[in-house]
């Protein structure tokens, strides 16, 4: 079943203005649940007015938006739900904590969702796990947390309120490799486990090739493909047009493949690569 | 909905208005309020006005984005107004109670509506016209003399230009932190004013940290550059009073002739 659907989405900016733009055209996606669904495109193709569309936080200027099968936009008044069911995590989200003690800040959106305190306590302690935040670190102020931990912190004030559908914009942006490589254990941990849809935006080719298992590419406010990871990374030329790349190990592969050497094509993984280069030797002793 | 602000707002273009130096255009501003304030009859009013007109025209900015900078004081001009109407000696016309209209009253209203409108017509044609860091170099400049009471008129200008230059910034940052705010359900838009006021503690406090952070990278970067205030300093842009300057000056000095024959050869009609 199709948890997000959307039916000639668009989006203008200062429409009717000297300065209009267009950042999203015609948009026509379909995202099942369940699905971990990567992000991809160049800066300015749109892929953060999209996200914000689909939590209800920028209204489309045409098209439709619909969440398990309902247009999102039916009830204004009701937006407020629909962005308790698709948890959108901004870029460098760290910079929206604003309260005393890490706790009260997770607590925040599940306050705003009206439940009981018993029921806002556990909420704060599962996503504090799901996102790797060390539970001294509850009792803290915000503003004493690393770089890393407030990104932590801020990506639990998201999960915290159990929705739906998580989408993250660029979470790792800014962090260390050893950062992001557990960030996005921890975020691809949190899938398995609780089975929802994710989104995930991203400049980095190999982050989506570890996490997602089909590929959004966005490019001049269009949606140029919608396929699983292999099918698009195996369009690397066209990939490469739009001002994109494919992950390095996969360009590797896909080059000794060129060369006349009999590998599979669609490799996404150092693992995987590791693993064919190795039964490769076996084969040609 | 914060972009709406038109006030103060830089307009790029290359209108004669435009180009005038900005010291020029202070100070013609400056020339031009002291005008409106000195016409004392409607003939002068009106010749003010249709130069101010004129030169609005001159900026070949729409009409439209002046319009939208009077609305916001609209309610300055009619309030000011309509109590003028009320406060003029002699035989009243009309009479509501304790409150009486009298023709000076009716002159008055239509002297303080007209001095205001205008004065708000000329200063936005200054800031639509003039970069922030112009205006703020022209200050300088134009301020300098004060130096001699110990008065740091570099330092003031510096921090003029940094607030102006972090305008923009800063409401950028407050949209982004609403959003992120009503991402996790943040309600602005409904009950009363103490719960409005209250839902807006999770965008301040983060929007504070987020200035001082600012300001410190900023302070660090300058030193970096080995700023150290006004003294000594050169500037890579250098005013230049124009041909065009000296044509400004002298339609403001006809302007102030017109007046002044006005004043001396008309009646007054407010004093």
């Amino acid at each position: 079943m199709n948890v997000i659907e959307t039916e000639n989405l668009s989006f203008v900016y200062g429409q009717g203005t000297p300065f209009e733009k267009t950042a999203n055209d015609r948009l026509n996606i379909q995202i099942k649940e369940g699905e971990f669904v990567g992000i991809i495109g160049h800066t300015g193709s749109g892929k953060s007015t999209l996200v914000q569309m689909l939590n209800g936080l920028i209204k489309p200027t045409s098209g439709t938006i619909r969440l398990e099968g309902t247009d999102i936009w039916q009830s204004p008044k009701e937006i407020r739900k629909i962005r308790f069911k698709v948890g959108l995590v901004f870029q460098y989200p760290e910079y929206q904590l604003f309260e005393e003690t890490v706790e009260k800040d997770i607590a925040y959106g599940p306050r705003n969702m009206g439940l009981s305190e018993g029921d806002i306590r556990e909420r704060v302690i599962s996503a504090a796990r799901f996102s790797g935040l060390r539970s001294e670190l509850l009792s803290k102020s915000p503003f004493d947390l690393s770089g890393g931990e407030k990104r932590r912190a801020a990506i639990a004030g998201v999960i915290a309120m159990d929705p739906d559908v998580l989408i993250l914009d660029e979470p790792t942006a800014g962090l260390d490799p050893a950062g992001r490589d557990v960030l996005l254990a921890q975020i691809s941990q949190y899938h398995k486990e609780r089975k929802n849809t994710v989104l995930l935006v991203s400049h980095s080719m190999e982050d989506i090739a570890k996490t997602a298992d089909r590929i959004l590419v966005m490019n001049r406010g269009r949606a140029e493909m919608l396929e699983d990871t292999r099918t698009v990374f195996s369009r690397g030329e066209e990939l490469e047009k739009m001002g994109l790349r494919v992950p390095q190990i996969t360009k590797i592969m896909s080059g000794l493949q060129k060369r006349g050497f009999d590998v599979p094509s669609g490799i996404l993984t150092v693992e995987q690569a590791a693993g064919v280069l190795a039964a490769y030797r076996g084969r040609s002793v | 909905m914060l972009k709406d602000v038109t006030l103060g707002q830089f307009l790029p273009g290359v209108s004669p208005i435009h180009r005038l130096d900005p010291r020029a255009k202070i100070l013609f501003l400056i020339a031009l309020i002291v005008f409106i304030f000195i016409t004392s009859n409607y003939i002068s009013l009106a010749l003010v006005a249709a130069f101010i007109v004129a030169l609005v025209f001159m900026t070949r900015i729409p009409v439209k984005m002046y319009l939208k900078s009077m609305k916001m004081i609209l309610f300055i001009v009619l309030f000011t107004g309509i109590i003028n109407l009320f406060y003029g000696r002699g035989e009243p016309l009309v009479k509501i109670g304790f409150l009486q209209i009298t023709e000076a009253g009716i002159n008055n209203a239509v002297f303080v509506a007209v001095r205001i409108a205008v004065l708000i017509l000329a200063s936005s044609m200054l800031t639509f016209t003039t970069s922030p860091t112009d205006l703020t170099d022209a200050l300088e400049r134009l301020l300098k003399p004060l130096t001699v009471f110990h008065i740091k008129v570099h330092e003031i200008a510096m921090m003029m230009t940094i607030a102006l230059r972090f305008v923009p910034t800063l409401l950028e940052e407050t949209d982004k932190i609403m959003s992120a705010q009503k991402a996790r359900g943040a309600d602005m838009e409904s009950g009363n004013l103490i719960k409005r006021i209250k839902a807006l503690i999770p965008v301040l406090i983060p929007l504070f940290v987020s200035a001082f952070r600012r300001a410190e990278e900023l302070a660090t970067a300058m030193e970096c550059r080995c700023y150290q205030g006004g003294s000594g300093r050169t500037r890579m842009k250098r005013l230049h009073f124009g041909k065009a300057d000296l044509y400004g000056l002298a339609a403001c000095l006809l302007v102030l002739c017109g007046v002044i024959i006005c004043n001396i050869f008309l009646p007054a009609t407010v004093r």
